[in-house]
């Protein structure tokens, strides 16, 4: 599994490039996730691949040549901070509300909605927290869930932030209008 | 000043610098077809718009320029999907614009409306749809920059016809290319070229394998600096050639599947690959796990996406192939590789005794005769433009090109049908110059209603159908791997000389190897178009051959017989 950062244009038909391109290439994604950035001109997308490093490789350049992609990186071998969101309905009723209450407060998660006969908890963490949560809920009876894919940030002052410097291309626009 | 977009699309052309369009006109680019009539912009009508993507990806191989073709909405742009793949397999600069529905009806599946931009989102480098008219001539300026930046590529711009109809204020200054903000890697750091120098000078048997790139990049004159400085001996591919002069004597000529035997066994007894503008494609390496491995290499690649995939390489100098060979050539030591020169050309053995030039006339008529006879007569100053299969490869074999752009093929994609159409770019974009057509009889049938542009055009290009009867590069297949089972190989065609004549082209017909050099003298000295269809021998293959998959060591080598029994050994 390989992780890889994207920044990107935040504009229509962005994403089906980025996807249609990992498809080309007989990439499967794992997850991926998208949000914009400080700057809601540039998107932030954060990509999990089943491929190897040389299929990152391949995927982090190809990426990169997509005019709407800013700046691309594979980095799975670095010290990362992962972290996904689920919501996740269970079945309740008043004999194992308190049991239920227990584990969430093990996981450190959260109730977020309840109801007769269900809760909807709450809860983020590295995949393998939600996945070990999603463990313990089963035999209660998991209703539905959702999950946001897995974001990812390189941690301390390793900083992968959008390009500042001009780029090739803003380079072949002067040479252009020469 | 105010302007329609669809007067603001040909002024913004102009000013670019183009001067033909290749097109075919329809309802949803009728707008731009009108502003066309008022420009002073030259429309080829073209026969079918894959012929228009044809020719202005001819036109850019031949002039280093952007060629340009143009298309109505719906099948229009469908018909260009061809063109277009092939354009962006051998990195073509060509902007494509097609017409599309009204933006007020997008999505609602009106007559005539295809999603073009989702058909060609992996088959083009960038596309784009431009719904307002005050967009058209910024987009129209980054398609250009985006297709000749970096590595090149085909661009396609869907303009919708409320966007061609619309008016806008039109000022060249305030509509400048305004491109993403892209982060600029840096190309490889100084270990990696200080590596790359070490083997550069401690390597005994190096090669080069000379690509596409170089032309490309234009960076004849850096790599020829870079050939003698080192003394290294070259081998080119398809694409390749015409980079560094057939003539000279470190040049060997083409690698890979139908590259001469001395040529992949000296890529197999190397000690260094220096890879320059080329992409290790299968075609060339054969089976990978056999691949040069007594070699080290270095690639020299402007696109980091190529850098280790197909073959893993030990140095990796990512730019522009001429930024890169002039950086480097300060570096190399000369060093003399006389030794191992003198072994490629032992490798060669008795090659030239079997190769068919060599072979007494039999009376039977080999296309590598007409091939090698047409170099000789035009000598290898021409443009040839092939089609692909067997005759596409005896070109490569036996027409010598010296210089850059005389070569145009499509290699990446194999298309037939490229030939014709490639040919009428080439030569609008070189109208000087002596344009021949080296075609099959099965990939001309695909795109022959071309030959009515030739006509409508007034051109003067020569065109040598390669006439054998078959499918021919799919019969040898069937010959060697499928025990002569010419399932749906065998052709039937029309009588190409009467052919031509219909559409008011002189047509000949030839049988016999006498022939040939009068009636290429005889076209040469026409000032119009002449086809000429050569009757060459039905079964024969094209030697020598790495079988698909197999080890570039393991070739089919140019038999004794049968086409070659009457050889005699020295």
């Amino acid at each position: 599994m390989q992780t890889l950062v994207a920044y990107v244009e935040n504009k229509p038909g962005v994403l089906n490039r980025v996807s249609s391109l990992a498809r080309r290439l007989a990439i499967n994604i794992d997850s991926l996730t998208v949000g914009p950035t400080e700057n809601e001109e540039i998107a932030r997308m954060t990509i999990v691949a089943h491929t190897d490093e040389r299929g990152a490789h391949r995927l982090e350049a190809s990426l990169e040549k997509l005019v709407d992609v800013l700046l691309a990186e594979n980095i799975s071998s670095r010290a990362l901070l992962d972290r996904d969101l689920a919501l996740i309905k269970v079945s309740a009723d008043q004999q194992n509300r308190p049991h239920l209450m227990e584990l969430i407060k093990v996981f450190r998660a959260r109730v977020v909605d309840v109801a007769p006969e269900s809760l909807i908890i709450e809860v983020s963490g590295t995949v393998d927290k939600i996945d070990g949560l999603l463990e313990v809920l089963r035999p209660f009876g998991v209703l539905e869930m959702a999950r946001t894919g897995r974001i990812s940030m390189t941690r301390g002052g390793d900083l992968l932030r959008p390009p500042t410097a001009p780029s090739e291309l803003v380079a072949a626009v002067e040479a252009e209008s020469k | 000043m105010k302007l329609t977009g669809a007067e603001i699309l040909c002024e913004s052309l102009t000013r670019l610098g183009v001067k033909e369009i290749f097109g075919y006109p329809g309802g949803a680019i009728l707008p731009v077809y009108d502003a066309l009539g008022k420009s002073k912009l030259h429309h080829v009508l073209v026969r079918h718009e894959q012929g228009a993507t044809h020719m202005a990806d001819g036109y850019a191989r031949a002039s280093g320029g952007i060629g340009v073709a143009m298309a109505t909405s719906g099948p229009g742009a469908t018909n260009m999907v061809t063109g277009i793949a092939t354009a962006m397999l051998d990195s073509s600069p060509v902007v494509c614009i097609t017409g599309q529905v009204s933006s007020k009806v997008l999505g609602s599946d009106a007559f005539q409306e295809i999603d073009i931009t989702g058909i060609t989102m992996p088959i083009t480098k960038h596309n784009v749809v431009v719904t307002r008219a005050e967009d058209v001539a910024r987009t129209i300026r980054e398609a250009f920059v985006i297709a000749n930046s970096g590595r090149s590529g085909p661009v396609l711009v869907d303009i919708t016809k409320d966007a061609q109809q619309a008016s806008a204020e039109f000022n060249w200054e305030t509509c400048a290319p305004k491109l993403p903000l892209k982060r600029v890697r840096k190309n490889h750091d100084q270990a990696e070229f200080d590596r790359a120098v070490e083997m550069l000078n401690t390597a005994k048997r190096p090669l080069i394998l000379a690509g596409h790139g170089i032309m490309v990049s234009g960076a004849m004159r850096a790599f020829e600096a870079f050939v003698r400085t080192g003394s290294y001996p070259v081998a080119m591919t398809l694409l390749g050639i015409g980079c560094f002069p057939a003539k000279d004597p470190l040049n060997l000529g083409m690698m890979g599947m139908h590259g001469e035997a001395w040529v992949n066994n000296a890529i197999q007894e190397a000690d260094l690959l220096i890879a320059v503008g080329m992409r290790f494609d299968d075609r060339v390496t054969g089976d990978l796990r056999t691949y040069a491995k007594s070699a080290r290499k270095i690639h020299i690649e402007i696109d980091r996406a190529e850098i280790n995939k197909n073959v893993k390489v030990d140095a990796a100098l990512i730019g522009d192939a001429r930024e890169v060979l002039e950086k480097l050539t300060p570096h190399i030591e000369t060093r003399d590789h006389s030794a191992w020169i003198r072994h490629i050309a032992e490798l060669k053995g008795d090659s030239a005794v079997r190769d068919i030039q060599s072979l007494p006339d039999t009376g039977h008529l080999y296309a590598a005769h007409v091939i090698n006879d047409l170099w000789k007569e035009t000598n290898g100053e021409a443009i040839v433009v092939t089609d692909v299969g067997q005759h596409q490869m005896w070109e490569a074999q036996y027409y010598h090109h010296d210089r850059p752009r005389t070569l145009i093929t499509s290699g990446g994609l194999g298309t037939m049908g490229f030939a014709l159409p490639a040919a009428i770019g080439a030569k609008f974009a070189k109208p000087d110059s002596e344009v021949w057509v080296v075609v099959g009889d099965g990939g001309f049938q695909m795109t022959m209603s071309e030959l009515a542009t030739i006509v409508q055009e007034k051109l003067n290009i020569k065109i040598a159908i390669i006439n054998n009867g078959y499918l021919g590069m799919v019969r040898q297949w069937q010959e060697f791997f499928y025990d002569k089972r010419y399932v749906a190989t065998p052709l039937v065609a029309p009588d190409f000389a009467a052919l031509a004549n219909a559409f008011g082209i002189r047509g000949e017909r030839i049988t016999k190897r006498g022939e040939v050099v009068p009636i290429i003298r005889s076209a040469r000295e026409s000032a119009e178009t002449v086809l000429i269809d050569f009757r060459v021998e039905q079964e024969d293959s094209v030697y020598p051959m790495v079988a698909a998959g197999a080890s570039l060591s393991d070739m089919i080598r140019r038999p004794n017989n049968p086409l070659v029994e009457t050889a005699t050994e020295p």
